[in-house]
């Protein structure tokens, strides 16, 4: 077969889609495009091997998975899922399950960190360590052929061994990496496979026809007996792996061991790695070699059963040192899991024991280069090497980190490519094309791997690309590249981009600028780079020609034909052609069109792309700005200013808090300046309603009336006009931060006001930022030194009066119009002073919680929210702990506070005994102070044991937040827990309708007749009816609002949820990217789904009953569901299932629509 | 009586063909339609801004955040492929074909000759009977003149004609400064048939949020007058058929449309207010008449009344406008 560029996942989805008959999915990064993936083919109909379409099942976390695997394989069925990290945690007592009854399942695993001092996305082996100890076999593959094959042996070796195989590649640098390979073809599948044994584990399924009882419960007479009878298959296991590798060998020439050896015959001196990082060391023994070293090192791929003969015969006799290298951490082992293995792998053969020593490296896919694996040799040359240690990072607290050399390791042979763009220009996709195109239509090698900021809008997305004669097994990115692409201007000020350019590279810029200006307009570092790496540069105005073909913004197509051009690895007009052909393939289905613009893109890429005269010397005075500004505190400047720069590699261990315990209200200093175009504001126009405000998913329009005296040393234009209160008097200010603005533009569609004079206008109008910022940034901060409104004389139940309430969640780097954050600027601004936030994992805790900066945030006094994020599946159960600990220390406090009545004197004890509400808030604070002075310096353990306590007498809030897919499914049993216990505490679900964070999975929250990853042919079943579910325990205050819909309903029933005396569930209406609607238009499709009844508004309040506050529905329903992309996909795939869901959605509605309107008319009856 | 006519060469049962409209969206229409009474059908446009809207839309969705964030690379799933408006359109026709025996005219609108005019030819091969072009301009360009215009109208007529087998027929507004030479230029095209007129569909302002909104307003019989008037205008002197579309409600307006020589009246406002059964209540009214005149067939009818054949035809032109503003100035 012709070889295919694909990623990981694909490659592995390919494999085992092939092989299965029940896969049960969810959704977790990285391993969720192999779900999609099979789910995605499953809905066409595509056959697996066995001329089937396998079953697809989305579960409602990894447990249930884990479960419905255990289900299917009790049945004698072929059965797999994919997972990662947390996923695999909660897999593990089905793990236990499936290999103690010898049941051959496979878990394609795409290995990443787990959720610690903090969560991350990224790969490493502490998951699959996590597993080790559940009998199933663990098979690791290093690159992305392997990924496939090894997927392929995984699955043969499960049934011929009859137990479970977890199959798993890198996170991100294996199952994100674009390569070249060669494909396994149904014949060679079929070739492989063990009819035999599918036969032998078929006759082992559950049937009433012949039954039999499996998971028993048994005593200790027996139990362990029976626990030992399983060890013959784990004793054969590793030879029938390796029986299945040599067959694969036959088959397809490509030849695997479970324990391999690449090095010197007579090595002194070797490493043991797993996983993509051994690519890396075999460049350094290589390397080594050449220069006559005895050196070696052991790839390890099966990891469980480790299989000590198998490995020690792999390890030439002549070795006397091994260094083994972990991609885990087991704080307190004696050395991480490989290690372990290993060591005793040795111990037992009790002769020739090499010295021995671990370490651990790549944690998160922290870089494993050759450089630092020539860093593990020269440790090993040492008297006394260190062990513990680690590689790739500076440790300057335990000194464990070993030096590594600087050497260069690509090949010169190749184009080494790395191009900085915007997420939202494209040049990640034209990047994966012109992978595609290169490595599918030419002789060459081509490898592709991708960088992504951590926030969501204005993100950053770097790409490393290299094609070659030669194979690119290189599990890093691009050390030194022969050619740069800066795809956006901006850039150039904030990012050193130019550091990985080798001498005279190419470097091509997207220019806004005609060339004869671009020189000059460069700044300074970068002019002095490119004189003294004498690069090339060519420019070419990107911007202009996507708008010229009609593509305005989307440059990808006009920067992937320069760079055909300049890179000249195809001649130019076949080039061409197959570029268009390429975008025929992905853009043909679009429609004509779409087509056109993108070849005429192609054609001016190609024409107009120009070389850069350089006059040889630096003209420019400009310096880059730094990453973050104002007064931002040393940690700030010092610590996340290098991470927000993608320099965080460069941070020592001594830069981090141990417990990862961070400041709040970091968002503030990192003005990231993305917006082309922000919101002005007239004054003489606006009505001063604060509907801006409150919809601002960035919190970067802020209002507030003060005296006027308060304006005097205003700068030159400050807006202002008198405020237009009864009961407020002075001037009302409304500020925009333009740095801080994604330019999302739902302020202005919200506005009302218009100018009588031109309808066009209104309060609030776009203009350029870079023509209106300094004049904006002089008034923002100056806006920001006004007193705030003093909250006593506001009427928290209007929007008028909310909008002047200081937000304390600011700038979160979610999607530019984002539908969740208005909810949670809201929230912050009401009761902000007094929270405390459990986070599910999502969205939330991403915009919420990613590094470098946050942003909830502080007042003046020092008062915020008080924030964490435990997990996805346990948020609940984590906010209601934290309610019972504030109570239960408010009971200890209160119980303290009668032994110092003497000191704290009759009255304050007596005042602090009172239990009081949010409205006595200051004086409760103010009295708390008190007692904080009255006790200071007392020597008495019972005294400092109070001060220790003392905060929890003030009344504060536990606010639960989460996603639906948490409230829905992950978490619903806990949530459900949580609000029948009765606690004081008030949920929050920002409901998208899908899983927004790992990019737009069903949940059960998803409307019926949507298209969403999982649910490709429209979800058949309606959404889930949360508020019912919670309404019928009675004593739990429940609301379902929608900004867009209703803002006054939004934030009476926030104040409501918050006065109750109990469980409160808002259910928050959030327009989400992942609707495909025009994000600026949110709140207007909040309207529509109001109006159409999809989304009507109520309160229930325990002991009074229903309050339907949405008139019955004027809309039909279509009008708003074919509005966004995701019900108007299936009218474009599915057209005639499409009619049959909008029937069934539209009954659905209306049966909904009457219950809660009798539920209204009779509201003792549901009180009851 | 023979109620029976030809229309764009097809042979119809009568003279009342119902016009674009809504009813067409669904497969039930044209069969409620044909129940009703309709001689022929003329499918709901295909819109030239809607082909190109909709790929832009699926195109922006399918890429808008995508590739920007580490954990959600996309937020669709990747269908194999898509079927957007005009494929769905095609389908519609092809189903509608199969399950009706009258004939279907298929319905274009737009106005450049970009590659949608390929739609012209998908739709005969979908089974349309015809091709009814529907031409709806607002000029607002003010350098462009009204002969450029028409240059770009003849243009695109041409490329239809072209384009298919099947007869095509235009339809246009009424506002052209010398329309009669115009029609001459469209029969030079090879088309077969003008459908006059279009109703231009003026938007409102919303007094409250001072901004402009689109209205949709059923037409009104005396819409009709227009219509007549230039179909007596041109019978017998251009090479076309004339069909009448805007302001047929009931027998009266389809009478004066035949006598002036329309070869079909059309129906869609009635049709959406009384429902496709209107078109036999219409007929009725129009046997009717010929009954009481004791005209034995349409064609007998047609034309009795236009420009031609009228004894004063100067009633038709100036003269006409003077007495009508006499009359005017007269009322008490
Ligand atoms: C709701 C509605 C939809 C229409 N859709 C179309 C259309 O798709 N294509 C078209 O050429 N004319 C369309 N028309 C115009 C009609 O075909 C017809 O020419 C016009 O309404 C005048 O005729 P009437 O007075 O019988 O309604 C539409 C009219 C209405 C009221």
């Amino acid at each position: 077969m012709r070889p295919i560029t694909v990623d990981g996942n694909e490659a592995v989805a390919r494999v085992a889609y092939r092989l299965s008959e029940v896969i049960a999915i969810y959704p977790i990064t990285p391993s969720s495009p192999m779900a999609e993936l099979s789910d995605e083919w499953a809905a066409k109909g595509e056959p697996n091997l066995f001329g089937l379409v396998p079953k697809v099942v989305e579960m409602q976390s990894e447990g249930g998975a884990a479960g419905a695997l255990h289900g299917a394989l009790q049945e004698g069925v072929l059965a797999t899922t994919f997972t990662a990290s947390q996923g695999l945690l909660l897999m593990i007592p089905d793990m236990y399950k499936i290999a103690g009854q010898a049941l051959p399942g496979v878990i394609h695993v795409a290995a990443r960190a787990l959720a610690t001092h903090a969560l991350s996305i990224f790969g490493d082996h502490q998951d699959l360590y996590a597993v080790r100890p559940t009998g199933w076999a663990i098979l690791v593959s290093d690159s992305v052929q392997a990924a496939q094959d090894l997927a392929a042996v995984a699955h043969v070796a499960a049934l011929k061994a009859s137990l479970p195989f977890l199959h798993a590649m890198d996170g991100f640098r294996t199952s994100h990496e674009v390569q070249k390979i060669q494909p396994l073809s149904d014949r060679e599948l079929k070739a492989l496979f063990p009819y035999e044994a599918l036969e032998a584990f078929r006759k082992r399924a559950l049937t009433p026809e012949a039954p039999v009882i499996r998971g028993t419960a048994q005593n200790p007479d027996h139990y362990f007996q029976n626990r030992e009878a399983i060890n013959p298959y784990y004793l054969r296991l590793p030879r029938v792996v390796q029986e299945a590798m040599d067959r694969f060998a036959e088959v397809t020439g490509r030849r695997y061991r479970p324990y391999e050896y690449v090095g010197h015959p007579e090595a002194e001196r070797v490493v043991v790695v797993m996983g993509s990082a051994s690519l890396a060391v075999e460049e350094a023994v290589a390397h080594l070699l050449e220069r006559g070293e005895k050196v070696g090192m052991v790839r390890v791929r099966l990891f469980r059963p480790f299989h000590p003969e198998g490995f020690l015969a792999a390890v030439p006799a002549t070795a006397r040192k091994v260094a083994v290298l972990d991609r885990g951490k087991e704080p307190g082992a004696v050395g991480e899991p490989l290690f372990q293995e290993v060591a005793a792998a040795f111990a037992l053969r009790g002769q020739g024991v090499p010295l021995l020593v671990g370490g651990r490296y790549g944690l998160s896919s922290k870089e494993f280069t050759p450089a630092m694996a020539l860093g593990v040799f020269a440790e090993l040359e040492k008297d006394r090497p260190r062990h513990g240690f680690t590689v790739g990072i500076v440790d300057d607290v335990t000194g464990s980190s070993l030096p590594y050399p600087e050497v260069d390791f690509e090949d010169p042979a190749s184009v080494r490519a790395v191009f900085f763009a915007l997420g939202s220009d494209g040049t990640v996709s034209a990047n994966k094309n012109t992978i595609k195109i290169i490595g599918e239509e030419t002789p060459l090698f081509a490898q592709g791997y991708f960088v992504y900021d951590s926030k969501k809008s204005g993100s950053r997305t770097v790409s490393h690309l290299r094609f070659g004669p030669n194979p690119l097994n290189k599990p890093y990115l691009v050390q030194r590249a022969s050619f740069v692409g800066v795809h956006q201007w901006g850039f150039l000020q904030r990012l050193p981009m130019l550091g990985v350019a080798e001498e005279g590279a190419t470097v091509l810029l997207n220019s806004p600028y005609p060339k004869e200006e671009v020189w000059d307009r460069l700044p300074r570092p970068v002019q002095e780079e490119i004189l003294r790496k004498n690069l090339k540069v060519y420019v070419v105005n990107a911007y202009e020609l996507a708008r010229k073909v009609g593509l305005p913004g989307r440059i990808n197509t006009i920067m992937q034909a320069a760079f055909f051009k300049l890179s000249g690895v195809l001649p130019e007009e076949e080039a061409k052609a197959r570029i268009k052909k390429g975008i025929e393939k992905s853009y043909g289905k679009r429609g004509r069109a779409v087509l056109e613009r993108n070849f005429q893109a192609v054609d001016l890429g190609f024409s107009a792309v120009e070389p850069l005269p350089i006059p040889g010397q630096v003209t420019s005075t400009q310096e880059l700005i730094p990453p973050m500004v104002g007064e931002a505190p040393p940690f700030v400047r010092e610590v996340l200013g290098p991470i927000a720069l993608g320099l965080g590699d460069t941070l020592p261990v001594s830069a981090f808090p141990p417990d990862g315990t961070f400041p709040t209200g970091t968002a503030r200093y990192e003005k990231r300046g993305i917006a082309e175009f922000v919101p002005t504001w007239d004054p003489n126009v606006c009505v001063q309603c604060g509907k801006c405000v409150l919809v601002c998913p960035h919190a970067v329009i802020r209002a507030k009336v003060v005296p006027e005296e308060a304006l005097a040393q205003a700068p030159e234009g400050f807006p202002h006009r008198k405020a237009m209160w009864k009961e407020l008097s002075g001037a009302y200010t409304l500020a925009i931060s333009p740095d801080d603005c994604t330019g999302c533009s739902l302020c202005v569609e919200v506005c009302p006001a218009k100018d009588k004079r031109n309808p066009s206008r209104k309060a609030l109008n776009l203009a350029p930022r870079l023509e209106v910022r300094e004049a904006m940034n002089r008034h923002w901060d100056f806006f920001l030194t006004l007193p705030e409104t003093p909250r006593a004389d506001l009427k928290l139940h209007t929007v008028k009066d909310v909008q002047l309430l200081e937000p304390l969640f600011e700038f979160p780097g979610a999607c530019a119009g984002c539908g969740e954050t208005p909810y949670l600027r809201l929230l912050s601004q009401l009761f902000g002073d007094r929270l405390v936030i459990a986070n599910a994992t999502g969205c939330s805790s991403i915009y919420g919680g990613n590094l470098p900066t946050t942003p909830w945030s502080k007042n003046r006094e020092g008062r915020g929210p008080a924030w964490a994020n435990s997990l996805f599946e346990d948020n609940a159960e984590f906010g209601l702990g934290m309610r019972l600990a504030l109570d239960k220390k408010a009971e200890y406090a209160r119980s303290l506070l009668p032994v110092f009545r003497q000191t704290l004197g009759e009255e304050l004890v007596a005042r602090l005994l009172e239990p009081v509400g949010p409205e006595a808030l200051e004086a409760r604070r103010q009295d708390v102070a008190l007692l904080r002075e009255r006790l200071r310096g007392l020597d008495d353990p019972r005294a400092r044991d109070l001060l220790a306590v003392a905060d929890a007498l003030i009344p504060h809030s536990v606010w639960i937040v989460g996603g639906d897919g948490w409230a829905y499914d992950i978490g619903y049993g806990g949530l459900d827990h949580v609000l029948a216990s009765g606690a004081n505490v008030k949920v929050l679900v920002l409901d998208t309708e899908v899983y927004s964070n790992t990019g737009g999975q069903a949940s059960k929250a998803t409307g019926l007749g949507a298209v969403a990853k999982f649910a490709m042919a429209g979800k058949p079943t309606p959404k889930k009816d949360l508020a019912f579910m919670a309404m019928s325990y009675g004593h739990v205050y429940v609301a379902q609002i929608a900004m867009g819909a209703n803002d006054a309903h939004t934030v009476r029933a926030f104040l409501e949820a918050e006065a109750h005396q109990g469980p409160a569930l808002l259910i928050a209406y959030s327009h989400c990217i992942a609707h495909g609607i025009d994000m600026a238009k949110g709140m207007d499709h909040q309207k529509l789904a109001e109006r159409a009844g999809y989304w009507p508004l109520f309160r229930y309040l325990p002991g009074q009953g229903l309050f339907l506050d949405s008139k019955p529905p004027t809309l039909p329903l279509r009008e708003y569901l074919y509005a966004e992309n995701r019900y108007r996909l299936l009218l474009q795939t599915h057209p005639e299932e499409a009619e049959v869901f909008l029937k069934a959605a539209e009954e659905a509605v209306r049966a909904r629509w009457e219950r809660l309107s009798r539920m209204a008319s009779a509201p003792e009856a549901v009180a009851g | 009586m023979d109620l029976r006519t030809t229309y764009l060469g097809l042979a119809l049962e009568h003279p009342l063909v119902a016009s674009a409209s809504p009813l067409t969206e669904k497969l039930d229409g044209f069969l409620r339609l044909e129940d009703g009474g309709a001689a022929a059908i003329v499918m709901h446009s295909l819109f030239e801004e809607q082909i190109t809207l909709e790929e832009e839309l699926l195109d922006h969705y399918l890429h808008y955040g995508h590739e920007s964030y580490a954990e959600a690379l996309t937020y669709f799933p990747k269908a194999s492929e898509y079927r957007l408006t005009p494929e769905r359109h095609l389908d519609l026709l092809a189903r509608a074909k199969e399950r009706v025996s009258v004939p279907i005219i298929a319905s274009l609108n737009g106005i450049s000759r970009g590659g949608w005019v390929e739609y012209a030819r998908l739709l005969e091969e979908a089974g349309a009977d015809a091709i009814e072009l529907n031409l709806y301009y607002i000029p607002t360009d003010p350098l462009l003149s009204g002969a450029e215009v028409e240059a770009m109208y003849l243009d695109t007529i041409r490329a239809v004609v072209e384009a298919v087998k099947v007869p095509v027929a235009v339809k246009v507004g009424h506002a052209f400064t010398a329309f009669a030479h115009f029609a001459k230029r469209v029969e030079a095209t090879g088309a077969k048939a003008l459908v006059l007129f279009n109703r231009f569909y003026q938007p409102d302002f919303d007094l409250e949020g001072l901004s402009v909104v689109p209205t949709l307003t059923l037409s009104r019989p005396y819409e009709a007058l227009l219509r007549v008037h230039w179909i007596a205008l041109l019978y017998g002197r251009v090479g076309l058929e004339l069909a009448l579309t805007g302001g047929v409600h009931s027998g009266k307006e389809a009478v004066k449309g035949l006598l002036a020589g329309a070869q079909v009246v059309m129906m869609t406002s009635a049709v959406l207010e009384k429902g496709p059964g209107h078109f036999r209540t219409v007929l009725a009214e129009l046997k009717a008449f010929m009954e009481e005149r004791e005209y034995a067939s349409v064609a007998e009818m047609r034309g009795v009344m236009s420009y031609q054949k009228v004894a004063e035809p100067a009633a038709f032109e100036r003269a006409n406008y003077l007495r009508v503003l006499g009359s005017y100035r007269l009322l008490p």
